[in-house]
């Protein structure tokens, strides 16, 4: 019953968008001409969105299968081609565990060469992840995975452990687009967030409250909708949940769990851990919550709290399935509305990820493009703090600004088409480091007039000319058109456009 | 350019850069000082990110009760710098003992606010929006401060937030922030930035709003000063080597705000908070040595502050957990040293925490009346009692 108040609702909003879209391009006919026929499909102008929204990019080819589709089979396929797993390779050290207790007994001089092996370490996990951002046929996958990250976060910095990270990471992508209850238990006994949050080290008789105020805060409820005392008694019961210090794998200590009563949020009970979180999601303001987040990150700026509700209920209903939640946004008549068009700033993956795929961007060694991501304040795995990257319009400010407009005009520099510069300022240690990085920027390629081929056809230059700025903007131009431009000069000119940082 | 050169262009500009606006103050005998300064007087701020442990920073070190609750991460006695019979400094804070000397270190205790909140973003929200426990504002509070009352339009910026990338206080839709780490490579990549364009939705205008805000920097700011001081080689000495710079500019900046992060100490809290103080204490005494350079040293007032202290019974994890009141610093060349609020009653605790003795919008307050001149009572949204270190 739904799906047809969708239909129709497609079926009413497919014209008006396809004239907005040619009036905003100036063009009179060439696109109308290859029009998909079925008309609930959402057309080209919404395949790009929904690409770009869901993923990093929107190759020209994808956006002609996808603009056949109507919003529910477009979303749907999406859905289909998700991943559980990386196709990348992991660095072949995740698959040990160093436990703590080997470091302390290391000499000085061992601990300064651990040091260093772990600096290393922590690029060639970032350098793993975004190989697999650049090269996976599932962006949505990946989109969410990091989605997780920054919503479950951890950090590098204060979990010290690759190979645990790592498994988190695994874990995240697992169920990116699975259960959302599932994922959020198994967040909750995963060893980095054990350390993360300090869980690890909640005792009976004095509990560490940090991971039993996150979980209500950040990972269910949100802030407001529990009390101090609520978070006293939750960490209670979650006093005991600890690591293994030789394996690095979740391990109950019976001695250190307080078995005593708790009352979390009005029910008592002798609870553990497993049953607060149960309390949590029986709770309506946990999927709200999360359909809110999901709203920010595909949406729009601006959560409407009626179709928040309406979609929080789906997600309930479902079991909390993500790819229920995730049906839900993408195929709203917000995510597809107007205002909602460019209203949303590319996050730094958005923009360098995105533009490297977008561009097909050849690159022998991901490095220079990990710290790229720092540099625009996106370091992977090692997010501010225990919210997580703010995003939004927070992503610009002058000094990140400044550093997208650069890291596109190295991109694009005709004269080279290399990314020098920006990338030798990196602050890596050691002249090996330096070596390697100046090789890998040599060896990013940007082949403008190949790329370009792709928008010449029979429907003329002009349509040709419009087609670039059509993939490449969600919003027209702010600059002066690029018409008069030609080859890499009017891709520098679009990317150098301040629509180009929107998505 | 010659240092000296510069310098004497600086004092050239005199009461030309004097904020045109900047004239009404609820504080009748204030308003002499307040014409001729306005925000020519600097505001830098430090955060320190993640609620700092104020209890082993200012130290009660005679009462019982602090060793009583803090038998493992207690500052030992023996080694508090003893600023009084009650009172004294983390070890690591020995810099700060010349600006205490010197009385321009004044240590206002017990600053906190009403039905607390421990969360670290809404508690750093109710101090950047100066609000209530319970009300949401989405504008920070200078940002508030800026649109009652603009700074010069000549002024390089409004404000300047260095190393990190949320403007806190300075957040509001009219307010020329900068965000930016080193004053010379802000330069050499300003010049990407592209001019103007039509205004759209609000992600598109918050773009063209910083390109413009970046224009007007650039064409303002001169990196070219060269100060004997010896900043700290680390990211909060970087930091303030950039405030120093930013302060010497001719053209004004109304504010600056540093961040220092890593102060939510829950686990194997000395070490950490060693290191911390160390960085801060060395950072402040450069910052003091660099604007002594400058002149600017007398026209400026630092500020600390941070979302919350913590709890004064440590954990198990020797470390503590998201507290309440805490005690800041002010210092500045027109700061009088001392102590102000009160010393922390352990005996007196609510559900483990310290009760608060001044409003943090005391503090605000205080640099908007005292060192400004401008209103406080719109702007923070009731009228607080200003304090005396200014």
């Amino acid at each position: 019953m739904r799906g047809s108040a969708q239909r129709s609702a497609v079926f009413s909003a497919a014209p008006f968008f396809a004239v907005l879209f040619l009036a905003g391009l100036g063009l009179a006919t060439g696109t109308a001409a290859s029009a998909p026929a079925d008309p609930s499909a959402i057309g080209r102008d919404n395949a790009r969105h929904l690409l770009n929204r869901s993923g990093f990019d929107a190759h020209p080819a994808r956006i002609e299968a996808i603009a056949q589709l109507t919003r529910q089979q477009a979303v749907d396929r999406l859905l289909a081609e998700g991943g559980t797993a990386a196709k990348t390779p992991a660095p072949a050290w995740t698959a040990e565990f160093i436990s703590p207790n080997r470091v302390r007994e290391l000499s000085g001089a061992e601990r300064n060469q651990f040091q260093r092996e772990q600096i290393e370490r922590a690029l060639d996990l970032k350098n793993w992840w975004v190989t697999e951002m650049l090269s996976t046929a599932s962006p949505l996958t990946e989109h969410m995975t990091l989605f997780w990250h920054n919503h479950f976060t951890s950090s590098l910095q204060k979990v010290r452990s690759g190979t645990l990270m790592y498994r988190q990471n695994v874990l995240l992508r697992r169920h990116a687009l699975g259960n959302f209850a599932q994922l959020l238990n198994e967040v909750s006994r995963d060893p980095a967030m054990l350390v993360y949050l300090d869980s690890a080290t909640n005792r009976r008789g004095q509990p560490n409250e940090n991971f039993a105020r996150e979980v209500m805060e950040l990972f269910t409820l949100g802030e407001g909708s529990y009390t101090e005392q609520d978070i006293r008694e939750a960490a209670r019961a979650f006093t005991g949940w600890s690591i293994d210090r030789e394996t690095g794998e979740f391990l109950r200590r019976p001695p250190a769990h307080d078995g005593g009563t708790k009352t979390v949020l009005g029910q008592s009970g002798a609870f553990k851990g497993e049953d607060v979180i149960a309390i949590l999601l029986a709770r309506p303001q946990t999927a709200e919550f999360i359909v809110t987040k999901l709203w920010k990150e595909f949406v729009g700026p601006e959560p409407e709290p009626r179709e928040i509700r309406r979609i929080a209920a789906l997600f309930r209903e479902s079991g909390y399935e993500i790819g229920a939640a995730l049906r839900g946004v993408l195929t709203s008549d917000a995510f597809y509305s107007t205002e909602n068009r460019g209203a949303l700033v590319k996050s730094p993956v958005d923009l360098v990820i995105g533009t490297m795929r977008q561009f097909n961007v050849s690159y022998s060694d991901p490095l220079p493009i990990t710290l790229v991501l720092r540099s625009l304040g996106q370091d992977l795995f090692a997010p501010p703090n225990v919210k997580g990257w703010p995003g939004g319009d927070a992503w610009i400010n002058s000094t990140t600004l400044l550093a997208r407009r650069q890291f596109l005009e190295r991109l694009f520099r005709v004269d080279e088409n290399r990314m020098q510069g920006q990338m030798s300022n990196a602050n890596l240690k050691g002249g090996e480091g330096r070596a390697r990085l100046a090789r890998a920027a040599l060896d990013i390629r940007f082949s403008g007039g190949e790329w370009l081929r792709q928008f010449e056809s029979s429907e003329g230059a002009r349509a040709a000319s419009s087609g670039v700025e059509q993939v490449l903007l969600a919003l027209p131009a702010v600059l002066d058109k690029s018409d008069g431009l030609q080859g890499v000069d009017r891709i520098r000119r679009i990317t150098a456009d301040p629509a180009y940082q929107l998505k | 350019m010659e240092r000296r050169q510069f310098l004497s262009g600086f004092f050239s500009l005199g009461a030309a850069g004097v904020a045109a606006g900047v004239v009404a103050t609820t504080l009748p005998g204030l308003s002499f000082a307040v014409q001729a300064q306005g925000y020519r007087r600097l505001l830098i701020l430090i955060e320190l990110k993640g609620g700092n442990d104020a209890l082993n920073t200012v130290v009660p070190y005679a009462d019982p009760a602090y060793y009583a609750l803090r038998p493992r991460i207690a500052v030992k006695s023996d080694e508090v710098i003893r600023l009084d019979e009650r009172m004294g400094l983390h070890p690591a804070l020995q810099p700060l003992t010349a600006l205490w000397q010197a009385k321009e270190l004044a240590i206002v205790q017990g600053v906190g606010y009403a039905q607390p909140n421990l969360s670290h973003f809404r508690s750093i929200e109710i101090w950047d929006t100066a609000s209530k426990s319970d009300e949401i504002l989405g504008d920070g509070w200078l940002g508030r401060v800026f649109a009652a009352t603009p700074v010069p339009a000549a002024f390089a910026a409004d404000g300047v937030v260095i190393g990190s990338s949320d403007l806190g206080p300075l957040a509001g839709p009219g307010t020329r922030a900068l965000a930016l780490n080193e004053t010379e490579q802000f330069l050499r990549q300003a010049k990407l930035a592209v001019a103007g364009g039509r205004r759209g939705n609000a992600a598109l205008n918050h773009i063209l709003k910083v390109q413009d805000n970046i224009q007007q920097a650039a064409a303002h700011l001169n990196p070219n000063i060269v100060f004997r001081t010896e900043f700290p080689k680390n990211p909060f000495g970087t930091a303030v080597r950039t405030a120093a710079q930013l302060a010497a500019n001719p053209s004004g900046i109304g504010v600056i705000r540093l961040s220092l992060n890593g102060f939510d100490t829950h686990q194997n809290q000395a070490p950490v908070h060693q290191r911390l103080l160390g960085d801060l204490a060395e950072g402040i005494l450069a910052l003091k040595s660099a604007l002594v350079e400058i002149d600017r040293w007398e026209s400026t007032l630092v500020m600390t502050y941070s979302e919350f202290g913590r709890r004064p019974r440590e954990n198990n994890s020797n470390g503590t957990d998201h507290g309440t009141a805490a005690a800041h610093f002010a210092t500045g060349g027109r700061v009088k040293g001392g102590f102000y609020g009160q010393p922390p009653r352990l005996d007196r605790l609510e559900s483990g925490n310290l009760a608060y003795e001044v409003d943090f919008r005391s503090l605000y307050a205080t640099a908007l009346e005292r060192w400004w001149g401008v209103s406080s009572a719109g702007p923070l949204k009731g009228k607080f009692a200003t304090m005396g270190f200014v």
